[in-house]
């Protein structure tokens, strides 16, 4: 029988729900596997003990009275810092929100705990979700527990960390240009970025909000389906959140794929990958068509112009979203005499090089004079690539293509060079500026022993097809049963 | 050189909703400092806007008043700047597709109606207050308006005068009013303007220079401020000087415009679609059931009252501008009274009582000094000659706060005017008899003794004598005698 901390979502949710396990035992392991291993790691940023706890022992109680907690009963789960938990320190791991406890829960937060989850901690990622490795958090490094010496993506990389590591039985991640999917194909779990839409941003700290969208990673498909229809859903408090129905994204698992019609976009099986990978993801298709889904190449043709667009669009939307943070109101304040040499002091000293190079950017191209040829340019470009995706879902039910290019890379290999680091962001990027719901799951090692991942992408609010397609290929597979040695 | 005044007025008023333009806390006026606040009008990290409907509604009835299309599909846009009063480094405003677009209103100046056209009115949120000076060297900033919504009403530059910007802002006052939502109070800032003014040699159909003034914070600091800018504008270009496109700010004590930036120190606002919120659909069955529910304006309601009630323009207009006096007045007609009576007694005794008293603060008054059944019943008295001018002023103050028949109150007090010829013919000889010298005054050819005379009547009578027949009766018995 396996260690409490290794069971999965459901299972740890069902022992809780059957009295066969305490909520409070589960976080108890929780705690202390993250007490014994996370200084390797460092996948948590700020720890939620005490309140863990209590939250355990009251879903024990409400089991104990008869009362369902909830789908998520008891489970310990990890939350990305840039998320809000209320009384718990939230910093988008910047220094200018070090101390800053947010005094509401962002919703998802809320859905969390409403489906019994016990959040045990926050976890790191890049500041403000502006990176691909976790290296631009002001306030830590996130080594990957494959290998220490290697990056775990990003930006949610403490989430990929802590679920690979056996941290927590499930995290949340936000992903804008890739930053779910990438962190869960370097750390070896599912990871999934829902339809822009499909899951409320309130009290999610905005980096892009047109592209922002949180998103679920588990080590296993069911687990991330599971915690994913937990979250989801209308909020009245994101106009953007779709009012649909949720489905059950569980019982979408019934391992059809037969008859799918799977797309390869050309465009994305590119020179210069690394061969692995690749070889890895075309394994991955033959397995697929085995299982009786049909394959086609497809092209997209704009693919070549989504980091570009997506560099525009993202930090012109950040560069206005970060302004509130000034010093005036919470946060960091640098001492400065008069006004304006206050707002540039607090701001030099709370935002790291990466963060401040992305408002740059968007102040640049959000300027007057310059908007229409970058900003309102990003934009036409923006509706080409929806459209290019419109077209091959016309023919086909999903796209089937590597996560990234590489697996995971050395700690400091790309930090010198941000154009080259963008890049790790390639095969993920055009989803965000689509909007599409799509899926990393592990699909292999390389031969450092790295984990490599596969994307599905779907249709718009087609989650279930995204997550179907990637069960059934867990199924017949045994790489997302493949642990870190910790 | 004869220079042509261009103006043209953006306008920020205040709507009266209950809670605010994207958060669910309360937009009322005043309440201690940062009480009326939430994460979502602090600006808090992560939080979104939700669109009040009901400011949506407001803007739409602002719309359809004014002659406005409504945009079918419109949208909110970001305006970027740092202030400590603007909490999330941005306001929410509408730039490129904005709710209204392209109306007109018609404005009275000197009895003739002039079309003023709008370019638009938009939606945005209110900033909310830096307080200086009060706490040592550091700043303060209230967030209570932070979030209240403002509809921005711009005009094309179509003003010629002061005269006509003055109109203008009073007429668009005034239908703001009518529908209920701005209170439009200056001094408290829920209704202010700020004025595009150039010149011009008189014929040119460019523009000069334009100059935008901002802090008015009254009709008549506008009206002064457009004034001197005007004469400033003028005086420079006589004296050949450049004018610059630049920003001043009106200075109330010294009663002068001040520069404050210009063109080239311009904020570079990094307007972009606010992406936090859809785009705004109004559906033509939302359109039509607002159009609906409009009330009568008050440039139509003017020109009825000319028609049906025979008043002049002027009357008219000042009875109109407030929908409240105008439902008054109407009410009083309908319980019969006279309408050039009732015209002049709500316009002279009652508007009086109201200005002093500053009731017109409330968009609605609701606390008239009487009631309009009440004056009317007064004014009926006056008109059957049951009491003169003077009793019923006197009458006014005694009236106030009561449910009091004004008929029954005269019967009370023993007011009803004397109009009996021999009672008053008995007063007469009485003052004759005790003004010798002023009588042979009059008799001597001063006529202007007999207005002594007649007051004295009065005095005796207790103010009760009918002052026409008073005054014949003593003419007669003094060229009689």
């Amino acid at each position: 029988m396996s260690a409490l901390h290794e069971l999965s979502v459901r299972e740890a949710a069902d022992r809780v729900r059957r009295r066969d396990v305490s909520a409070v035992d589960l976080a108890r392991a929780a705690l202390a596997r993250i007490a014994a291993v996370d200084t390797q790691f460092g996948a948590f940023l700020t720890l939620n003990e005490v309140e863990a706890i209590a939250t355990a022992e009251a879903i024990d109680r409400r089991v104990a009275a008869g009362q369902d907690p909830g789908p998520l009963a008891g489970v310990p789960v990890g939350v990305k810092d840039i998320i809000c938990t209320a009384g718990l320190r939230t910093t988008a791991a910047s220094r200018i929100l070090e101390h800053f406890v947010p005094p509401y829960d962002a919703t998802v937060t809320k859905r969390l705990r409403a489906a019994g989850a016990v959040i045990v901690g926050k976890l790191n990622c890049d500041e403000f979700a502006m990176g691909s490795s976790t290296e631009n958090s002001g306030l830590g490094v996130t080594r990957n527990p494959w290998d220490l010496a290697r990056v775990p993506g990003g930006s949610s990389g403490g989430s990929g960390v802590a679920v690979a590591a056996g941290e927590c039985h499930a995290a949340l991640g936000t992903d804008t240009g890739g930053s779910v999917r990438l962190p869960a194909a370097f750390c070896g779990v599912v990871g999934l970025k829902p339809t822009y839409g499909r899951v409320s941003r309130f009290g999610v700290i905005a980096y892009a909000s047109s592209l922002d969208q949180v998103g679920p990673l588990g080590r296993d498909v069911a687990d991330v389906a599971v915690v994913l229809e937990a979250i989801a859903g209308h909020d009245p408090l994101d106009t953007t959140a779709s009012p649909r129905p949720v489905p059950s994204y569980l019982g979408a698992l019934d391992g059809k794929v037969k008859g799918l019609r799977l797309g390869l976009p050309r465009e994305y099986f590119v020179e210069g990958m690394q061969p692995e990978v690749e070889a890895a993801v075309r394994k991955a298709i033959d397995q697929l068509e085995a299982l009786g889904a049909s394959v086609e190449p497809v092209s997209l043709p704009h693919t070549e112009y989504a980091i570009a667009t997506y560099y525009l669009i993202a930090t012109a939307e950040a560069s206005s979203n970060l302004a509130r943070y000034d010093g005036i109101r919470y946060g960091l304040r640098a001492p400065g005499g008069a006004l304006g040499e206050m707002y540039e002091a607090t701001r030099a000293a709370g935002f790291g090089a990466e963060v401040k190079r992305r408002i740059m950017l968007g102040t640049y191209a959000l300027s007057a004079g310059y908007y229409d040829a970058y900003y309102l340019k990003a934009q036409q470009v923006r509706t080409l690539i929806r459209m290019d995706f419109q077209k091959v879902f016309e023919t086909c039910d999903a796209l089937v293509t590597p996560v990234s290019p590489t697996t995971a890379f050395q700690l400091g290999e790309k930090t010198a060079d941000p154009v080259t680091m963008y890049l790790s962001d390639i095969f993920t990027i055009s989803v965000n500026l689509a909007g599409l719901p799509a899926l990393a799951l592990p699909c292999g090692f390389d031969r450092a022993g790295l984990p490599i991942g596969l994307q599905v992408i779907g249709r718009p609010f087609d989650e279930e097809t995204v997550l179907r397609v990637g069960h059934a290929y867990e199924q017949a597979t045994e790489w997302h049963a493949r642990r870190p040695k910790v | 050189m004869n220079l042509e005044p261009v103006i043209g007025l953006e306008v920020h008023a205040e709507l009266l909703t209950d809670s605010k333009i994207f958060c669910a806390c309360s937009a009322k006026f005043g309440g201690p400092p940062n009480t009326n606040v939430c994460p979502i009008c602090l600006g808090m990290p992560g939080v979104l806007p939700v669109l009040n409907r009901r400011v949506v509604e407001f803007a739409i009835r602002a719309g359809l008043a004014t002659q406005c299309g409504i945009a079918p599909r419109s949208r909110f846009a970001r305006k970027n700047y740092f202030y400590p009063d603007l909490p999330k480094g941005y306001q929410i405003s509408m730039y490129e597709l904005p709710i209204c677009i392209g109306g007109h209103l018609g404005v009275l100046v000197d009895g003739e109606t002039k079309r003023i056209g709008l370019t638009r009115i938009h939606m945005e949120e209110d900033t909310g207050k830096n307080i200086h000076d009060a706490h040592g060297d550091a700043s303060l900033v209230d967030f209570n308006r932070s979030g209240v919504p403002l509809l921005e009403i711009v005009s094309e530059p179509d003003m010629r005068s002061v005269a006509e910007a003055g109109a203008y802002l009073r007429t668009l006052r005034s239908i703001l009013q009518y529908l209920e939502i701005c209170d439009g109070n200056m001094e408290e800032g829920s209704f202010r303007c700020d004025a595009n003014v150039s010149v011009r040699p008189a014929g040119s159909t460019t523009l000069g220079t334009k100059v935008e003034i901002k802090n008015m914070n009254s009709f008549r600091a506008v009206e002064k401020a457009i004034a001197y800018e005007l004469r400033r504008q003028a005086s420079a270009l006589e004296h050949g000087e450049r004018l610059v496109q630049e920003t001043r700010l009106w200075d109330a004590e010294r009663e002068e415009t001040r520069s404050m930036r210009s063109k080239e120190h311009a904020h570079d606002y990094r307007y972009f679609p606010e992406p936090d919120l859809m785009p705004l659909v109004v559906d033509g069955a939302w359109v039509d059931g607002v159009r609906a529910a409009l009330p009568e304006l008050p440039g139509p309601r003017r020109e009825r009252f000319v028609r049906e009630y025979q008043l002049s323009t002027y009357d008219a207009d000042v009875l109109t501008q407030r929908k409240d006096v105008a439902d008054y007045f109407e009410a009083g007609v309908a319980t019969g009274a006279g309408a050039k009576e009732m015209a002049n007694w709500t316009m002279t005794e009652l508007l009086r009582i109201v200005r002093d008293e500053k009731l017109d603060r409330a968009l609605v008054i609701r606390d008239w000094p009487v009631t309009p059944t009440q004056l009317a019943r007064l004014v009926k008295l006056v008109e059957r000659g049951a009491i003169n001018r003077n009793t019923a002023k006197a009458l006014l103050p005694k009236l106030r706060g009561t449910t009091a028949d004004p008929e029954e109150l005269v019967a009370a007090e023993g007011l009803a005017q004397v109009s009996d010829r021999s009672a008053l013919e008995a007063a007469v000889a009485d003052v004759i008899a005790r003004h010798p010298a002023q009588v042979a005054e009059f008799r001597a050819g001063k006529e202007r003794v007999l207005g002594f005379l007649v007051g004295q009547l009065m005095k005796a009578t207790g103010g009760k004598a009918n002052p026409q027949l008073a005054q014949d009766l003593l003419r007669t018995a003094l060229r009689g005698g």
